[in-house]
């Protein structure tokens, strides 16, 4: 069984949590206060996922910024940025415009802003 | 140039365009933005991450997205905004003075004036960090707009002074974009940033923060090339021996942010020492008549849903003032008591209708304590906090019912020990 640490971010408390963790399940969780702790923990050990936001060079030159329509695996996070830093818009761009389908497992890049007048 | 507004707001981030659109909604027609940058949303333009608006819009929305919700109900409301206008000058019978490249210099006789200025970063300059002064050191909200508006990374290997909420947002970004950060320092015991901030941005990325720890020496000629870093005792002075040298080409501060307040002194509103803000009654209205704060100008604010909130209070208010609904006042002081840093609304005037939301900050981490407000040896309003930080505002709701019980002054404090 590994045992995993992780801070609690559900509120100002953060716990200290420890989590046991076999078969990539978690079978125990220590040091939390409430229940929303140990589903915090629960959650974390098995996959962390993240969205990730970021901003792209748009083809006239401009910054646009994005962020991923859905939570990534955190250990893939810095090989879905390079694939991010490669996309450039052209045209105009509004909020919600999906700039790169499937950027990454079950996630578009969307932007978050529209383009500057 | 000299032309009339009912309401003139002077800011068009978060909190005037909340205050704005409030304003109109509670019937006033007549109100102009002024906004110093080129486009409206404020700070938020830069805060490209997520987290905003999971008070208020229950999702979690990064900063452009939350400014553009607000400029389109500006919008919709065919709200007049004039961008790349800096005001220059405000008097406290509400004259405004501005200036931009199209109309020249100007002045409005306002109606009402909501303040919504927002604030500004501390700088190296207020802390006297020793060393050289080469290039590499920026305010962490400088280095934001470089990487996230403009595109240009400042630097590859960073130290970070501070632990404030954009400190830790700017380790995570530049640690996506490719630099290496290779520490965060706090001089204090715990950091000022929000609990989600420490997790997703350092720990994820096996950042270091170094609590109890500052910069004592910046190095390098042209360039910075590297900082040192020691341990600091109970009074916030360096310990001798405790040196660690960090090889960097960059340095951010993350050190505080800075209630922007030029124009309210120089229209001789009165400042909270608490706050940094102007002192105001629980409908956000300085000692001037007819002049309102809210946001970061008044209190710095954790969360923009904050913002919002309070800058509905100040539209609303100002929509009253400018229809006629100005009343006479039976003011009362509202004062910290132990454990509490400050209290604001600084008065309370008790003709007012509506419940009073006091918002407060502690002096330090405190477990299983209450938070009471307290007038003439009557408790008002209480409740327990199984937690209570300085890095995160608190708030207590005092009942409209209560506001004639309040008898001199009313006092917000901490107790330790629950209370019953």
């Amino acid at each position: 069984m590994e045992i995993k640490h992780l801070t609690c971010i559900e509120c100002p408390m953060g716990c200290a949590l420890e989590a046991g963790v076999e078969d990539g399940r978690a079978v125990y969780v220590k040091g939390n206060s409430c229940p929303r702790g140990k589903m915090y923990a629960e959650n974390e050990v098995v996959c962390p996922m993240r969205v990730i936001t970021s901003s792209v060079r748009a083809a006239d030159g401009r910054m646009i910024s994005v962020k991923t329509s859905a939570p990534v695996k955190k250990s893939e996070m810095l090989e879905v940025m390079k694939k991010i830093n490669a996309v450039h818009p052209e045209g105009r761009v509004r909020l919600g415009d999906v700039l790169a389908a499937g950027i990454a497992d079950g996630a578009d890049l969307v932007a978050t802003d529209d383009s500057p007048l | 140039m000299k032309t009339e507004n009912a309401i003139v707001i002077i800011g068009g981030g978060p909190a005037g365009l909340a205050a704005a659109v409030q304003a109109y909604d509670s019937g006033a027609r007549d109100i102009l933005i002024l906004e110093r940058e080129p486009r409206l949303g404020g700070i938020l333009n830069q805060c490209i991450h997520n987290g905003f608006g999971l008070t208020r819009f229950k999702e979690s929305l990064t900063g452009p997205e939350y400014a553009r919700r607000f400029e389109r109900a500006v919008r919709e409301r065919n709200i007049r905004a004039m961008t790349d206008t800096t005001v220059l000058s405000l008097t406290r019978d509400r004259q405004v003075t501005a200036v931009n490249a199209a109309e020249g210099a100007f002045t409005v006789r306002a109606g009402a004036v909501i303040l919504a200025m927002g604030c500004r970063e501390r700088s190296r300059g207020a802390l006297n960090v020793p060393g050289t002064r080469p290039a590499g050191i920026y305010s962490a909200g400088t280095a934001q707009k470089y990487v996230n508006l403009k595109g240009y990374l400042p630097g590859k290997e960073v130290v970070i002074l501070g632990s404030g909420d954009i400190g830790l947002i700017m380790a995570r970004r530049m640690t996506l974009e490719g630099a290496k950060v290779r520490a965060v320092c706090e001089i204090m015991p715990y950091s000022s940033g929000l609990k989600r901030n420490i997790v997703q941005c350092l720990d994820d990325f096996g950042i270091p923060l170094y609590l109890n720890h500052t910069i004592t020496k910046i190095e390098g000629e042209k360039r910075v090339t590297g900082v040192v870093v020691s341990e600091v005792d109970g009074n916030k002075r360096p310990i001798p021996g405790t040196e660690m040298h960090f090889d960097c080409d960059t340095v951010l501060f993350s050190v505080g942010l800075i209630p922007e307040n030029e124009l309210t002194k120089s229209a001789g509103i009165p400042l909270c020492a608490g706050t940094r803000g102007a002192a105001v009654y629980q409908n956000r209205e300085t000692e001037a008549p007819g002049i309102f704060a809210c946001g970061n100008v008044l209190q710095v604010h954790d969360l923009v849903d904050f913002v919002s909130e309070e800058a509905e209070i100040a539209g609303r208010a100002a929509a009253e003032f400018v229809s006629g609904g100005a009343g006479e006042r039976d003011a009362a002081d509202c004062v910290n008591g132990k454990n509490v840093s400050y209290v604001l609304p600084q008065k309370i005037d008790k003709n007012l209708r509506g419940d009073v939301k006091l918002f407060f900050r502690v002096t330090g981490t405190f477990r299983n304590c209450t938070v009471l407000a307290e007038s003439g040896g009557k408790i008002l309003a209480g409740r327990k906090r199984r937690i209570a930080v300085p890095g995160e505002m608190e708030t207590l709701l005092l009942p409209a019912e209560k506001l004639k019980e309040i008898e001199g002054e009313l006092v917000v404090r901490l107790e330790e020990e629950s209370w019953k």
